[in-house]
């Protein structure tokens, strides 16, 4: 028996090492995590504060929520480039929608969530029906949304009395529900985005974990071929993937319009890298050493934490991606240098 | 030429998985090289090949101290091994001269690669072997066997002084295995000590005239000619292996009905009606047809005309999941690449089908699913400390077995197996064949296998495809394996 559970020509593992390795795996980012905490809050009291927590909160909420979007990508086995360039489109649209067209918030809302849905689908279809590589297809999408976007306005900025191509001025706003989104803090403490973001947090982690639906995209992520003929429709539950990381982003982009307030074409140019890596840290979390959510969601925790306390000690801002950069170097460096090889 | 293994012993961690090899390999001797699964061969392997290095004891190559640190210093000694999987041992997006070539690429020379250079001595490589393919041809679009031929070819080009073989037929039709035997008995005769290792007593039979096993880390015998094969079956097990003949089972009703399907493009149309209750096993070489009916009966493949009737309604399955909707459950001929999902524990590669059937409005009841699994882990015999063991600690016998218990979760009209003892040990091998017939009622069983051995195990009635045509039908009660292997071996 034990040298068949054993057999190390399946494994590759040895053993007395793999203990402490197996340790330092699971628990290696949480210890990180923790002592970064602790290592703050003696240095700056008011780190651990409600105010600052919730400050923390909301500036990681909107990429953690993109990067719930990405982790479902991840799952299958695929990856999202799209994120970004969909949160910005987002943006782009419900500002249309409300200041050119003058629309309500229930219809600039609805017309976001409709464009996540269309590029997700749409990301599906190219990788699913023409067989273009994930990365490729959706570096593709992004390309071609960070140009349209820019289209409709020609290229400018959407406010209230821009004036238009066709020489017209928009006369519409920003309505306050819309604006609400934003800005209104549940009990004066909460922003939307950060319920918004526990609430993603949250079904995601439920959807990939606990239910068969995300099981078998578990499954196709392992091992498509073994998905399908197990008699998974890998094809439907591949193109489900993307729009879920597509209304995800929407969903960002709306909270993003929200919080600016206007329809910036610069907004959302970090965002997608911010998300990637904060899937990938996740992979660390709990040496998981695959895409999950609330690896996600810890992941973005760990780096607004670090950076917001980072600042609070008069680091430069101009830091802020290297830091980033290094954790999650260092995040990847658990993942798959540390843990145990499998071949 | 020789190599002599002297007290290899081979740690991971606390489990001791070799304890103190002696071997001498001598030139001009195939030695067969038999153990279950787990019992240590591939670790073995690896020593001398390089991967890993022994916990202790010493080995001598020609008389000379022979501690290799790295594969490529194995090769460079002189020590070629096939491994078993094929796809590690070719790179499936070139062609074959590439294939064949890259050791000299990767040896240095000339910046730029000009195939024309190369392209005698690649041919000549492919002569060795008796191999005709193109040069141009790309690897994946090759089948297996051929694969494994191109890796052979190259493994030869080394000018072997010590030639290991890791179950190196276990894709290959009869012709192209004999072919190879060919030129091992060549190699054999130039005086290089070959190890064979296989678990087709056919092979061994042909061209062993030694047999080392191994046991649980272990030698536990080592016969020289004339061989006594049943002892060295019950050395490697422990314990001898009762005949496997079993009675026939009357059949059932017609479960599938299979009128006029062409299995392969251009061939005579297929009709076979496949009964509740019968183990039916279709043998015929690589290359017959045998994956590709079962690709289609289970929606992988579209068929180009025919009817397909299952209890009596149309059948036409597009997409396995319509196959699985309808009973119809088949596990694929490549385990690892078709049936395990190397990421999920013993218990969800169990229950993945059937995930509908473990779960409460969607979210997956673990409870009922570990007692599934720990339900096969019994029933089958399955080597596992418990249900949520990592599938990639399991044996190829045991991963059988699992996927094995996959298909018998649900109730089950049709179960396909394609190539099910492929690279399982003999004692798993029967483990599986009782689980198959003890189960049998209440479906129909459909085994499709190159190996005549295997498919008497199991089988109430035996079909010969050649080229994608029934060539003949034989109730397990009277036959003549004579007759078998002449139809098997026809060309149509």
């Amino acid at each position: 028996m034990s040298d068949t559970a054993t057999s190390p020509s399946r494994t590759g593992a040895a053993k007395p090492k793999a203990d402490l390795r197996a340790l330092a795996v699971r628990w290696g980012l949480i210890v990180l995590l923790v002592a970064m905490i602790a290592y703050f809050a003696s240095a700056e009291p008011a780190f651990l504060s409600v105010r600052n927590l919730v400050i923390v909160l909301q500036s990681v909420s909107i990429v953690a929520i993109l990067a719930l979007g990405v982790t479902c990508t991840l799952v299958v086995g695929g990856f999202d480039l799209s994120i970004g360039s969909v949160a910005a489109s987002a943006l782009m649209a419900a500002s249309y929608v409300m200041v050119v067209w003058e629309g309500g918030t229930l219809m600039a809302i609805a017309a976001c969530l409709a464009l996540g849905l269309a590029v997700g689908m749409v990301n599906g279809l190219l990788i699913v029906k023409l067989r273009v590589p994930d990365l490729l297809a959706t570096l593709g999408t992004m390309f071609l949304l960070l140009g349209l976007q820019l289209i409709p306005t020609a290229g400018r900025s959407i406010a209230t009395g821009m004036s238009l191509p066709d020489g017209t001025t928009a006369e519409g706003r920003f309505t306050a529900e819309f604006l609400a989104l934003g800005r209104y803090r549940v009990w004066d403490t909460v922003p939307i985005s950060v319920l918004v973001m526990l609430a993603l947090a949250v079904a995601i982690t439920i959807f990939l974990t606990f239910t068969r639906w995300g099981r078998v995209m578990y499954a196709i992520g392992s091992n498509p071929q073994a998905a399908r003929l197990a008699g998974a429709n890998v094809e439907r539950y591949k193109i489900a993937a993307y729009m879920i990381s597509g209304v995800c982003a929407s969903i960002g982009g709306i909270l993003l319009a929200a919080r600016v307030g206007r329809g910036d074409v610069s907004s959302g140019n970090s965002l997608l890298l911010d998300a990637v890596a904060a899937a990938l840290i996740g992979f660390a979390v709990f040496g998981a050493g695959k895409p999950n959510a609330i690896g996600t969601a810890i992941g973005a925790l760990f780096v607004g934490l670090l950076l917001n306390g980072l600042t609070m000690m008069n680091a430069p801002y101009y830091t802020q991606d290297a830091i980033k950069g290094a954790v999650l170097v260092a995040a990847l460096m658990f993942t798959f240098g540390l843990s145990v090889r499998k071949c | 030429m020789s190599l002599e293994l002297k007290a290899i012993t081979k740690r991971f961690g606390p489990s001791e998985v070799l304890r103190g090899i002696d071997l001498a390999l001598v030139p001009g001797s195939v030695t067969a090289f038999m153990g279950a699964n787990g019992a240590g061969k591939s670790t073995l392997v690896r020593i001398i090949a390089g991967v890993h290095t022994a916990t202790a004891g010493s080995m001598r190559l020609d008389g000379r101290t022979f501690a290799p640190t790295s594969p490529s210093d194995a090769l460079r000694a002189g020590v070629v091994v096939v491994h078993q999987i094929i796809n590690e041992n070719v790179v499936l997006t070139m062609d074959v001269l590439e294939n064949l070539m890259i050791d000299r690429l990767c040896a240095g020379g000339a910046p730029f690669f000009r195939r024309a250079a190369h392209r005698d001595a690649a041919q000549a490589m492919l002569d060795r072997i008796g191999l005709d393919v193109s040069l141009t041809a790309e690897l994946g679009d090759l089948p297996p066997a051929d694969r494994q031929m191109v890796a052979i070819a190259r493994a030869l080009a080394h000018d072997p002084k010590l030639l290991i073989l890791d179950e190196p037929t276990s894709a290959l039709s009869d012709t192209e295995a004999e072919r190879l035997f060919t030129v091992i008995e060549g190699l054999r005769d130039q005086g290089v000590p070959i190890l064979y290792i296989s678990h087709r007593m056919g092979d061994i039979r042909r061209l062993a005239d030694r047999i080392v096993t191994l046991r649980d880390g272990r030698i536990t015998g080592d016969f020289v000619v004339p061989l006594d094969y049943d002892a060295a079956v019950r050395a490697m097990l422990g314990m001898a292996l009762d005949d496997a003949a079993h009675a026939r089972v009357p059949a059932g009703d017609p479960v599938l009905r299979i009128e006029g399907l062409p299995v392969l493009r251009g061939t005579a149309p297929l009709n076979l009606t496949l009964h509740e209750g019968e183990v039916t096993a279709i043998v015929g070489l690589v290359g017959a047809g045998k994956t590709e009916l079962a690709e289609t009966l289970y929606g992988q493949r579209r068929a180009t005309g025919g009817r397909l009737t299952l209890d009596g309604a149309p059948y036409a399955p597009v997409h396995p999941s319509d196959a699985v909707g309808r009973g119809v459950f088949m596990a694929a001929e490549d385990r690892s690449g078709g049936s395990i999902v190397p990421d999920f524990d013993l218990s969800r590669n169990v229950t993945l089908p059937f995930l509908g059937a473990f779960s409460g409005l969607g979210l997956v009841r673990r409870g009922r699913e570990r007692a599934r699994a720990a339900e096969a882990i019994e029933g089958l015999g399955i080597v596992a400390q418990g249900p949520d063991d990592p599938i990639a600690a399991l044996s190829g016998g045991n991963q059988q077995k699992v996927v094995l218990a996959r298909w018998l979760t649900a109730p089950c009209r049709l179960l396909m197996l394609d190539e099910p003892f492929q690279g399982v040990d003999i004692a798993a091998r029967r483990d599986i064949g009782h689980a198959l017939r003890a189960t049998a009622g209440g479906r129909a069983t459909l085994i499709l296998c190159a190996d005549l051995d295997e498919a008497l195990e199991v089988a109430d009635r035996i079909i010969v495809l050649s080229h994608g045509a029934v060539v003949g039908e034989h109730s397990i009660g009277d036959l003549s394996r004579a007759a078998i292997v002449q139809q098997m071996s026809s060309a149509a």
